[in-house]
């Protein structure tokens, strides 16, 4: 392909996300011989030690250095990327909250094609691109279709791409923000004011090593008391997915995912959770996953080491029973 | 404040199990149970709430056929003042970018403050909202778990960032946000609500409404095309627990044990 590959990488403290490693090699994906260049956006020493950390990493890094960076607001570097890109690139963003901030409207600005949440890429033919996605909280996967021919802009999955293995290109670093800033600084009509941390719960889930987890499944507040008879049985604490948190049912700081908390148990029990790559990237340390599900297609299953086919409102009070009975 | 909130149509992936079928070109679409996109619901009970505080009117949109309307009627039982259909068989097969372009269309016609998409649908693809603010030049901001009206130009918004934590913005008016699940509890909708807005009149507005033809939006100019659907070859998978009830419970509580499961 003629155009450039490009890498948006995020970064914090002065410290690459995972996410850039991952985009290296998806780049690699769609054309092995690529020479991938690295966006970075930022402002001062925090930005020159992550420019420093990428830089052996990539075959170019282009860097936006301006004060009006010094946190990142997708307003505010959109239009500057915009005034960067070569026409006929591909731009790679990682799916999470930043590149779904940014990355639809930088295609629309680039007058790019946009794909969302890549998870594989295929050859590049007759100026297209074939790409791999999930629907319907990943029951079915699609096959894509993406005219490259303008550019492209694609968010990647974080994790569907192994890390590239420490690379060295020793890129070449350019400083684009001059260029990024001609017809001023963008952005003024979102402003940030600060971060909110997260309340800490009565329980930490990221220090339990087993947790009973409850999902969508559970039908009704009323038939939460049944998880936490299970775990009180089994000594376990009980944590949840989205749904839950959403119904107020319980506390957000029991969320696990990627917008909730990060967990590494020992054993990790699912019920009625389908298990949407937004929940499983909250789970980490390889535990051992039992499944509980209605619906056999449940992608949980996929992941899980045990999984039984089963209305949780049914199984959960007899297996609770039956560790009771056992103890006693 | 005047409220644009984009809705969508989708199958109930709660009450849904979904299966490709024969050929790769669709899903099983008989029999599937279809409701409003939940993130939607979100939006529509916040613009509903927004009003409700400072006054105005909330129109609830949707692109698509004929079907769309009862998800329209449903919204508008909630409490949405008013609802549109766009639909026109030239908008078939538009992708993200051609469902953008038809929402930009309709909001020209209109006067709005502010335009709410859910962060997601069925697709996964969290695109439009961003897309379209992309289009008017309006401010945009993703996975909003909070706003708050601060004057009539402008609103502080929360997203909702990694590890549970909220990134908090004062943003312009008129801008684009996107509505993460969670953000309120959406109200029940009754069959006599329902039925109340049973017979108000929905316009319809077609492409011609709109300026728009097929070197715009469809098939034609979709840069971006599905090819097919399909279930990834499993992998191993979870060993899968079968037998009665008993026996699974027997095995269960075995294996359990023998990882160190049950304190």
């Amino acid at each position: 392909m003629s155009g450039k590959i490009f890498a948006y990488i995020l970064h914090r403290q002065g410290v690459a996300d995972d996410t850039a490693l991952e985009l290296l090699s998806a780049a690699k994906k769609i054309d092995p011989k690529a020479s991938v260049t690295a966006l970075v956006a930022g402002s001062g020493d925090s930005l020159e030690k992550v420019v420093r950390q990428i830089s052996p990493l990539f075959s170019e890094v282009w860097k936006i250095d301006h004060d009006s960076l010094s946190y990142v607001i997708a307003e505010t570097v959109r239009p500057m990327l915009a005034r960067i890109i070569p026409k006929g690139s591909i731009i790679l963003v990682p799916h999470e909250h930043f590149g779904m901030d940014l990355a639809p409207g930088l295609s629309i600005k680039l007058d790019f094609a946009f794909v969302s949440d890549a998870i594989d890429f295929e050859e590049i033919m007759d100026r297209k691109i074939k790409l791999t996605r999930e629907e319907f909280t990943g029951q079915v996967s699609t096959h894509v279709s993406c005219d490259i021919s303008q550019g492209a802009v694609i968010s990647v999955r974080a994790g569907a791409f192994k890390p590239a293995e420490s690379p060295t290109y020793g890129g070449k670093i350019v400083d684009k923000t001059s260029e990024a800033l001609e017809g001023g600084i963008p952005g003024k009509s979102r402003r940030y004011l600060e971060v909110i941390e997260a309340e800490v719960g009565d329980v930490d889930i990221t220090k339990s090593d087993i947790l009973v987890s409850v999902g969508r499944g559970i039908e009704d507040q009323d038939n939460i008391d049944i998880i936490h008879e299970l775990a009180e049985a089994i000594g376990g604490d009980v944590s949840c997915s989205r749904p839950i948190v959403d119904a107020k049912w319980l506390d957000k700081s029991r969320q696990v995912g990627t917008s909730g908390k990060t967990v590494k148990p020992r054993v990790y029990i699912a019920l009625g959770i389908s298990g949407s790559f937004q929940h499983l990237g909250g789970i980490k340390g390889a535990p051992f996953i039992v499944a509980v599900n209605k619906n056999p297609k449940a992608p949980i299953f996929q992941v899980a080491d045990v999984g039984i086919v089963a209305d949780i409102l049914e199984l959960v009070p007899e297996l609770t029973q039956k560790i009771q009975d056992m103890k006693s | 404040m005047e409220i644009l909130v984009c809705i969508k149509r989708v199958p109930d992936t709660a009450e849904n199990e979904i299966e490709v079928n024969r050929d790769g070109t669709d899903i099983e679409r008989d029999d599937l149970v279809y409701s409003v996109n939940e993130w939607d619901n979100y939006a529509v009970e916040e613009a509903i709430q927004i009003r409700d505080k400072v006054g105005g009117n909330v129109t609830v949109v949707s692109v698509g056929d004929e079907n769309e309307e009862e998800v329209v009627r449903r919204e508008m039982a909630m409490g949405a003042d008013q609802g549109i259909l766009l639909c026109d068989d030239v908008f078939e097969g538009s992708d993200g970018k051609g469902i953008a372009t038809i929402l930009k269309a309709e909001v020209e016609k209109g006067k709005f403050d502010l335009i709410l998409t859910g962060a997601q649908a069925d697709d996964g693809a969290g695109q439009v909202g961003g897309m379209l603010a992309a289009m008017l030049d309006w401010p945009f901001a993703s996975l909003v778990n909070k706003i708050d009206v601060i004057d009539d130009k402008k609103i502080c918004v929360g997203r909702e960032i990694a590890g549970g934590n909220q990134e908090m913005n004062e943003m312009d008016l008129p801008c684009v946000l996107s509505i993460q699940t969670g953000i309120n509890e959406p109200r029940y909708v009754g069959i006599r609500g329902i039925r109340k807005v049973a017979s108000v009149k929905i316009p319809v507005h077609s492409a011609g409404d709109l300026g728009l033809s097929a070197d715009k939006v469809g098939k034609a100019v979709a840069g971006v095309n599905r090819l097919d659907y399909f279930v990834p070859a499993p992998g191993e998978g979870a060993e899968m627990l079968e037998g009665s009830t008993d026996e699974i419970l027997d095995k269960l509580v075995e294996i359990l044990k023998s990882k160190g499961g049950i304190k």
